[in-house]
């Protein structure tokens, strides 16, 4: 029974979303205030129903009901609740839902909290959202029904696959939908600015906290599934330039751009036609995301089950949307009016920089993604284009772009003196060349280049200080007024300096892993003891133990750094009874900011365990990075300025946004 | 300056950034791309040593020998031709006989591929879909023998 409810609630949800998509779209051109208030009713209606029918797929999961094909494919009676839940979004049916359960979180907010956006606005903003939330409802329906019933349910399910089985894949993907869908707020605030033909500077304001709040969904769920990879995958990698993890990457990029060029849009006026482009862009490539990873065009451990009638599918809503997008822009842009003028040395100008720079190294990464799917389409010829074309075409990239952020903030708007900036930025060269000195001590020599994107981290954080310094007057006031100035800066620009400062941190713990990081392949045998960079580690032995799902062998090595023991180590190796699977469990031991990494490899005919052992130092500081991003992101979006419904002048007491930053 | 100036300016940077964006692209496509092959390939084609190449098909039965310091040999068939693979490292947890399998490396001059990356990052149900066509072409792909192109609905 609770399957098909759930089944129905979102039949409900698409005969609705139908309804959403074209009334306010007629009430707005009538100005009728009724059929385009009907939209709000709609967007929470929709929410309720798609919300059911989760809520039903979840009873489906937790009561491990095996008449429903999904369940039995991707769950089994045996697993831990947690893994119960999350499997609903383990597997494509339960994944496209939360899809459109997001999509449908977001055309409620609208509703709830967009109560100061113009009305007409406001109705064909939900009608665009509607539109996309109706195809995917039929997507669903038509090709990846997650209540599908079996004739004869068997007694017990075949499992999630047991590399999903980790809590940091609980979160991983709905951090991540967040984000991607989230984006489809900026692309229907674009297309409705565009069907109305007005845009302006409040429509910036309007758009930058979706976005905003979706980049930091985004930045996180990228975060966590790069340390997922890096500790389940067994090898100590944390980027594998695989398409997925591409396919997020890039609306990543394309988002930071967009975040970029609305402030311009916001505080000048200017590139209006471009922050539409964009809007339209970023989405498209949530698009070309969710395509890549859900049609199959690709392999790999997200691709779960599929079938060559949901590419097509997909591919066809991708052409909807971005050709539509597309198109509409093309015929409506020139209607909008040219903004502020700016010379090129200026905080306009380095906005643009910014947006060059994004963009571009958003073009390589969609170029070395799609090249080889193209290249097999026309000349049969497979090929794979792995982390050697990216280091060679993104990374130049992003290295100008990073040395390029610290100047951004310090120049003036309209005008800037670049002169002025590099003096005032003086104090962040000398920080950049002090820590190339001191690298290049440290390291002796092992990596010429490292060191200098050592500097150019320091150089990046000193820059994020200097902007924070310069701006309350810290060093140059007396403290009361520095205070004051702190207090009174907007949150934004606080949110600016510190997510300037993570995106730095990150290259830096990149560096550290990448070029300091030292390995050990070897097998060992029990009593023997193995050395890497000053720590011993001193093999004890294999133990089985069992696991509610599994059973496992658990290896303990004692590590000692200079005699001293300092703790155990106990990598294991799981295997899962209903897929024949076994998974890695690296052990990590933190060593500050950097970790001791040993993962377990298959016992050797004599008898000796093979191990691969890692110190990767500063490693850390990849993810933290991430999470300071974030955290630069939550400050902006508190911005009084900022909140959902804005502008509403005057000074009002630091109430709550009503849209706090998910979690 | 004026608006017009400004514009060709801020195109003219534009196009300047894109092209070293493309030039770089076209460099690295030419050096750092690296070719699918099947057994029958390597066989037929004989690659030179320089070139790197990747190398997909099954571990075939029984071909499995393991040396010291974790060094290790096997074939990898599709069939119709077998390739003798040499690799020193630790094999990934889903490495066993008749599974597929894709390595990484460069032919040497008697015939044996040296690999440097050994990759079966699939579960049992799965195999990477080169290696599904690779034994199509060689006409050993029985079409639901296993489970192995993904899953198939009910």
């Amino acid at each position: 029974m609770i399957p098909e409810l759930g089944h129905y609630a979102l039949v409900l949800a698409l005969a609705l979303g139908l309804i959403q998509s074209i009334v306010p779209v007629i009430g707005a051109r009538r100005r009728d205030a009724a059929l385009m208030g009907l939209a709000s009713s709609t967007a929470l209606a929709q929410f309720a129903f798609v919300g059911f029918s989760f809520v039903a797929l979840i009873a489906c999961f937790v009561t491990s009901d095996f008449s429903v094909a999904t369940v039995v494919e991707n769950s089994n009676s045996q697993m831990p609740f947690i893994y119960k839940v999350s499997s609903v979004w383990g597997n494509h049916e339960g994944s496209m839902l939360l899809w459109v359960l997001i999509l449908s979180l977001f055309g409620a907010l609208v509703a709830v909290f967009g109560a100061n956006l113009p009305a007409t606005l406001k109705a064909n903003v939900l009608a665009v959202q509607s539109w996309i939330a109706s195809t995917f409802y039929l997507f669903i329906l038509l090709t990846s029904n997650p209540f599908l019933r079996l004739a004869e349910p068997p007694f017990e399910g075949r499992d999630l696959n047991p590399i999903l089985q980790d809590p940091g894949l609980a979160v991983h993907p709905p951090l991540l939908y967040l984000g991607y869908v989230g984006f489809s707020m900026a692309f229907s605030f674009a297309i409705a600015a565009l069907i109305e033909g007005r845009i302006d500077a409040a429509w910036a304001r309007w758009v930058r906290p979706w976005t905003l709040m979706a980049w930091m969904c985004l930045t996180l769920g990228i975060a966590g599934g790069s340390y997922w990879a890096y500790y389940t995958l067994g090898w100590g990698g944390f980027w594998f330039w695989d398409p997925v993890e591409n396919a997020s990457l890039m609306p990543w990029l394309a988002g930071t751009a967009l975040l970029h060029s609305a402030v311009v849009m916001e505080k000048r006026d200017a590139l209006k036609v471009w922050t539409i482009l964009l809007a339209i862009l970023t989405f498209s490539l949530s698009l070309i995301g969710t395509f890549l990873v859900r049609s199959g065009v690709l392999t790999s451990v997200h691709s779960f089950a599929n079938d060559p009638r949901r590419g097509v599918f997909i591919l066809g809503i991708l052409v909807l949307f971005i050709g539509g997008g597309l198109a509409l822009f093309a015929w409506r842009a020139p209607v909008l009016k040219q903004g502020g003028l700016f010379a090129p040395i200026s905080r306009e100008g380095a906005l643009v920089f910014n947006n060059l720079f994004l963009t571009t190294s958003c073009l390589t990464v969609l170029t070395g993604t799609l090249y080889p799917l193209a290249l097999e389409a026309l000349t049969g010829a497979k090929i794979s284009v792995g982390a050697p074309f990216f280091n060679l075409t993104f990374g130049p990239l992003f290295i100008a772009l990073m040395f390029a952020m610290p100047f951004g903030p310090l120049l003036a708007w309209k005008r800037g003196d670049l002169y002025g900036v590099a003096q005032r930025l003086m104090a962040a060269f000398a920080v950049g060349l002090a820590a190339i000195a001191a690298a290049f001590a440290i390291e002796g020599g092992a990596s010429v280049l490292a060191p200098f994107g050592v500097g150019l981290a320091f150089f990046v954080m000193a820059g994020a200080v200097v902007d924070l310094v310069e701006r309350t007057g810290l060093f140059r006031l007396p403290l009361a007024a520095v205070a004051a100035r702190a207090l009174g800066l907007p949150r934004s620009a606080w949110g600016t300096a510190v997510a300037h400062f993570g995106i730095a941190l990150t290259l830096l713990g990149i560096i550290g892993a990448a070029a300091w990081g030292t390995e050990r392949i070897v097998a060992v045998k029990p009593g023997q003891t193995i050395s890497l960079s000053g720590y011993d580690l001193t093999y004890g032995g294999l133990k089985q133990e069992p696991g509610p799902n599994y059973s496992s062998v658990v290896a303990t090595f004692i590590v000692r750094e200079g005699g001293e023991t300092i703790g155990i180590l106990r990598p294991s190796r799981r295997s899962f009874s209903v897929r024949e699977q076994t998974t890695n469990e690296a052990a990590l031991m933190m060593r500050g900011v950097g970790q001791l990494y040993l993962s377990l490899g298959d016992s050797e005919a004599d008898g000796a365990l093979a191990i691969r052992l890692y110190y990767k130092p500063l490693v850390l500081l990849i993810w933290t990075g991430g999470i300071v991003m974030m955290l630069g992101g939550a400050l902006s979006l508190s911005d009084r300025r900022l909140r959902v419904g804005a502008p509403r002048p005057g000074k009002k007491p630091a109430a709550r946004p009503a849209l706090a930053p998910a979690e | 300056m004026t608006r017009k100036q400004r514009r060709l300016t801020l195109i003219g940077g534009s196009v300047a950034v894109l092209a070293v964006a493309v030039g770089l692209m076209l460099y690295a496509l030419s050096g750092s791309i690296v070719f699918f092959n099947s057994p029958t390939d390597i066989a037929e084609k004989h690659p030179s040593p320089a070139t790197r190449i990747r190398l997909g098909g099954l571990v075939k039965p029984g071909s499995i020998e393991r040396g010291t310091d974790l060094r290790i040999r096997f074939e990898v068939t599709d069939g119709k031709s077998d390739i003798p693979v040499r690799y020193q490292g630790v094999v990934p947890d889903l490495f066993r006989e008749g599974q597929g399998v894709v390595a990484e490396g460069t032919l040497d001059a008697g015939g044996v591929f040296d690999a440097d990356t050994v990759l079966a990052k699939h579960d049992e149900r799965y195999m990477p879909k080169e290696v599904v066509e690779a034994l199509k072409k060689s006409g050993r792909w029985e079409e639901g023998s296993a489970d192995f192109a993904g899953d198939k609905k009910k």
